[in-house]
């Protein structure tokens, strides 16, 4: 309908709400250049400017007000909308043609309705105040941060999605966190009793209590707590405050009262096109009611928000046509997915289950009744098969033969979807409704880089569920139309970090500018380029990382030698080589951290760690460390980190050779190599491996014979075994080649690139990296070992270097013109030694000084 | 107010003395105290443009940490930037927006040098 629905100049658009939707309106409206068709008024209940609900809880977790806000602070005024906020439409006179506020009266031409949705809270005797609170606006959650304050308990009632976002946030702030649901089991809409039950067990394990079937009949005073919650079933729970999340209201009265029709279930009525039973006024959002269906999720809201601005703009618009209310999410930092009919309740689904009570894994996936296509799904425990499953069931894609495989546990074949099998159709972005055709067409028109293909189409802007696949069609469809997808290490340099390396060596390119000069583009560089090629240099020459011309292109561990902890202070570990410490050095060690109160603990790498020391205080630590005979410990640095030793023939009954006389001769022959990324080793003095050198960059395993060399193995995030490189080798033979070895990777690794990965990227895999560093293929291994000597000859303790130099030392100030440290850096003592006060602790001080 | 908004501008400003240029280190950050906040200064003496000094909040929005002044200078798309050293998002020097999360902003203050002093400006009353 209404192609006919050209604005003429100076009408007057209200729009009542300025939440995520009514802002996206807005959003959407300027846009289209309707300030100049319109007179737009915004009224808003809440004192504050339209914010991110999606993320409220984030609240707790350090954000401020401003940060969640979904505009700048200008935004309104400066496009010329007039914006009220916390200003309640208290009526609508649809006679006049007039809003009421409790400022006057507000004439309009037409109407828009953005009032969201209340809290549900049932009707229970005795229910006010703390034991009356609810999760929906900045003002509710300052309401129980209030009301935290001094109690140790929480329920929240409904254990629905948000009663569990609800329980994390009562947890965060220190609660002992209780779930009171009334039906069978958690998330009674999205999940099915399985589901359900694996949610629980996951959601008690993260120390969480959930009460499931119990109905509240009355809440009454305390005697441990302050209140008493009474259940239908005679069972009672004590607490010291009540948020309840028992599900939302559309925010429907403003309609209600002035006669538009109403759905019996809440929500304003709205047809196809987002009109009310008057024609002048339209609802979006989670106050409209669509076929009797009210969409609780960001995505159909936005969907909504903007074709009402096309459609106010007289421009083509689209229906609306319902939404998917598929979501995936992690709640207390378990994934939950559910998609389409997670309940099977289409006749005839077949449903194939996988349910691992061990790890509280379940999966359901729900089939159509002739097997071929995917209608819905569960996912409790890891959202990894989220994306596969949602293309499959958005797209009806047909089912691979074994339709099973979809949620099996990885490494059975599950045929993972790729970008290409995808058809153009295919919603990528639900936030922002973008297909991947909409992707391509931005690819076609010439877009090559992922942060103007996101500026464009404003994929993976909203809730950011979409990154991955987003980022993954992109690169596939650039690599198809046969764009070399983009391998420069950023926009100073189109070169791959191998290349500049080649670069530095072969033209003894010894600083930044020159090399910027020479072979960048443009000027100052920036945080990609400067550390990458501060590390090449280092790797190469190994000048003092403390040099002026080299000190700002460090990350700011490298630059203060140091590792930068989440308060903004550092941890300093001194190098303890092989894991070996005489006790004076020991005892010394602890007097440091006793007299700056740092708080200490045993590292994985055999060494000590000692926190919470502020930029100033590093020097004179570092200056009595280094009295006390120690030396740096690079931990800070892409580098060396530790060789990890057990004590070998020496001691162990089991030993076959000296394995921390060799760590120790490796580890001081490697110190102050600087790499590609972090580098850690492992020798163990027999093969029962005590120092786990297998899990290492580089192991090595004691023989009868001499050594076994294992390379390319990693902790971390992707653990990796380290493979079996070379055996029974002497001492020399070791050495010359882990020399080369280091030094190969060294030279042709990527930024930020492990050994591992590394590895696996060389062509030809560990039998080419064998015949270049043993049968010396590339008769490049006198050059690199020498490089390796270079290095090694000008090795110099960083922190002593510094010490020695007062002008370096200048810049170990916490302010230039104020001797003080960070008035903002605030401690609380645990387990007998200081810890950094969390944001969301703020409150807390005066316990924790009660405790000291 | 409008109305007097010229002639306000040039009284309700006056310029405080920070530091002096000694302790800016070149092409990175300092922090200097202003009354109770921290302000990051950064000094780039070869820019292209001619040497530029900049003032910036110190405090990052993301992690609430007192940082920005140990993060790295960059140039990023046309815009002088840091970025910050715990999440790497970056703000523009100019005007303390930041690049990646629109909703984030550092406080910026007019900064000169004058002789060898550093001078942010304040709004007095
Ligand atoms: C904690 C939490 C987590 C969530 N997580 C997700 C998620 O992960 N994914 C997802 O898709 N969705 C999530 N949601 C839901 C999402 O926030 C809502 O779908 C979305 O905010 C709806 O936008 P809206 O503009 O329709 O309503 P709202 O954001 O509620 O905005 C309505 C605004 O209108 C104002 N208003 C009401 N009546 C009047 C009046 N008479 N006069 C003036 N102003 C009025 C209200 O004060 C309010 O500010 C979450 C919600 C919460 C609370
Ligand atoms: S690896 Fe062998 S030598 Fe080393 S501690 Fe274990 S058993 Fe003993
Ligand atoms: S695993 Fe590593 S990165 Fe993660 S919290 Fe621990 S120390 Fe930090
Ligand atoms: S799906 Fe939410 S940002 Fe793309």
């Amino acid at each position: 309908m209404n192609s006919n629905m050209t604005p003429i100049n100076n009408q007057t658009l209200v729009i009542i709400g300025n939440g995520m939707v009514g802002h996206h309106c807005v959003e959407q409206l300027t846009e289209r250049g309707a300030l100049a068709h319109y007179q737009v008024h915004v009224f808003g209940e809440e004192r504050q400017r339209a914010y991110d609900r999606v993320h409220l809880s984030e609240y707790f977790g350090g954000r401020d007000a401003e940060s969640l806000a979904m505009c700048e602070a200008g935004f309104y005024e400066q496009h010329g909308v007039h914006m009220h906020l916390g200003v309640a439409v208290l009526e609508i006179d649809r006679e006049r043609k007039e809003v009421v506020t409790s400022e006057g009266r507000q004439a309009y031409d037409r109407l828009v309705l953005a009032t969201g949705s209340y809290p549900f809270v049932p009707p229970i005797a005795g229910a006010d105040g703390n034991s009356r609170l609810v999760y929906r606006t900045l003002d509710d959650l300052d309401a129980i941060r209030a009301a935290a304050k001094g109690a140790r308990r929480g329920v929240i009632v409904g254990g629905g999605l948000l009663g569990l976002e609800a329980a994390n946030a009562l947890k965060s702030l220190g609660l002992e966190a209780h779930v009171v649901e009334f039906a069978p089991r958690l998330m009674p809409v999205q999940l099915d009793p399985d589901g359900g039950a694996a949610l629980k067990a996951r959601i008690e394990e993260l120390g969480v209590r959930v009460h499931l079937n119990r109905a509240t009949s009355e809440i009454v005073a305390g005697e441990e707590y302050a209140y008493r919650m009474n259940f239908s079933d005679g069972e009672s729970l004590e607490t010291d405050l009540i948020v309840f999340s028992a599900g939302i209201r559309p925010q429907d009265a403003l309609g209600h009262n002035a006669g538009l029709n109403v759905a019996e279930r809440g929500g304003v009525v709205i047809d196809s096109d987002y009109q009310t039973s008057d024609p002048d006024i339209f609802a979006i959002g989670e106050c409209a009611s669509w076929k009797g269906n009210v969409f609780g999720l960001v995505a159909p809201g936005y969907t909504m928000a903007r074709n009402l601005a096309s459609l106010l703009m007289g421009e083509p618009h689209e229906s609306f046509i319902g939404a998917d209310m598929s979501t995936k999410l992690k709640l207390l930092g378990v994934d939950v997915g559910s998609i389409g009919d997670a309940h099977a309740a289409t006749p005839g689904a077949k449903s194939y289950r996988f349910n691992d009570e061990v790890n509280s894994s379940y999966r359901r996936l729900v089939v159509s009744p002739d097997g071929s296509q995917v209608i819905g799904a569960v996912l409790v425990g890891d959202n990894s098969f989220y994306d596969t499953l949602l293309q499959y069931a958005q797209n009806g894609i047909k089912l691979p033969a074994d339709p099973a495989s979809l949620i099996l546990p990885a490494g059975e074949g599950a045929p993972a979807l790729g970008a290409d099998a995808l058809p153009d159709t295919a919603t990528i972005c639900s936030c922002h409704n973008v297909s991947k055709g909409a992707v391509c067409c931005q690819v076609d028109a010439g877009c090559v880089d992922l942060g103007d293909l996101k500026a464009a189409t404003k994929a993976g802007t909203g809730c950011g569920g979409c990154s991955a696949l987003l980022k993954q069609v992109f690169e596939h469809e650039l690599s198809a139309r046969g764009v070399e997808v983009d391998k420069s290490l950023c926009e100073h340099f189109a070169h791959t970090r191998q290349e500049l390396y080649g670069i530095v060596r072969v033209e003894g390119i010894i600083s930044f500018d020159e090399l910027l000069t020479k072979h960048g583009y443009g000027q100052i560089g920036c945080d990609i380029c400067k550390p990458a090629v501060g590390s090449i240099l280092a790797s190469c020459w190994n000048q003092p990382i403390t040099a002026p011309s080299l000190v700002p292109l460090q990350d700011t561990n490298d630059t203060f030698m140091a590792n930068m902890q989440n308060n903004g202070t550092y941890s300093v570990v001194p190098r303890i080589a092989g894991g070996e410490i005489t006790p004076d050095k020991l005892i010394a060690l602890g007097a440091v951290a006793k007299k700056y109160d740092l708080y200490t603990k045993i590292t994985g790498g055999q060494r000590i760690d000692l926190f919470g020391a502020e930029l100033h205080q590093l020097p004179d630590i570092w200056g009595e460390l280094i009295d006390a005979g120690f030396e740096t410990g690079h931990a800070y640095g892409k580098s060396l980190r530790t060789v990890k030793s057990c004590v070998g023939s020496t001691w162990c009954r089991y030993g076959v050779q000296d394995s921390v006389g060799m760590a120790l001769v490796l580890e001081n022959r490697y110190k102050g190599l600087r790499s590609p990324h972090k580098i850690k080793f492992g020798v163990s003095g027999c093969t029962r491996e005590c120092a786990e050198a297998q899990s290492k960059d580089v192991g090595v395993i004691a023989t009868e014979n001499g050594w076994n060399l294992y390379v390319a193995g990693n902790g971390g995030m992707r653990p990796r075994h380290a493979e079996l490189f070379a055996t029974d080798l002497d001492d020399q033979t070791l050495i010359r080649y882990i020399d080369r070895f280091l030094m190969f990777y060294v030279r042709t690794a990527d930024r930020l690139q492990r050994t591992s990965v590394w590895r696996e990227g060389l062509e030809g895999g560990l039998d080419y990296l064998k015949d270049v560093i043993i049968n010396d293929s590339l008769a490049l291994g006198a050059e690199l070992e020498s490089q390796m000597q270079l290095v090694i000859d000008r090795y110099e303790c960083e922190w002593a270097n510094a010490l020695k130099d007062p002008e370096k030392l200048k810049r170990f100030r916490t302010f230039v013109n104020d001797e003080r440290g960070d008035p903002d850096i605030k401690f609380v003592k645990e387990r007998e030694q200081r810890r950094p006060l969390q944001a969301h602790e703020l409150n807390l001080i005066p316990l924790a000084e009660e405790a000291l | 107010m409008i109305e007097h908004s010229q002639s306000a501008e040039q009284q309700s400003v006056a310029w405080r003395v920070l530091c002096t240029r000694q302790d800016l280190v070149a092409n990175s950050g300092v922090v200097a105290l202003l009354d109770n906040t921290q302000v990051a200064l950064f000094h780039l003496p070869q820019y292209s443009e001619g040497e530029q000094l900049f003032a910036v909040e110190n405090r990052d929005p993301k992690s609430g940490a007192n940082v920005i002044g140990r993060g790295i200078v960059g140039y990023i798309k046309g815009d002088l930037v840091i970025a910050s050293p715990l999440y790497k998002q970056h703000f523009r020097l100019v005007d303390g927006s930041c690049v990646e999360y629109p909703e984030q902003r550092l406080r910026v203050w007019p900064v000169r040098l004058s002789d060898d002093r550093v001078e942010v400006a304040i709004a007095t009353e």
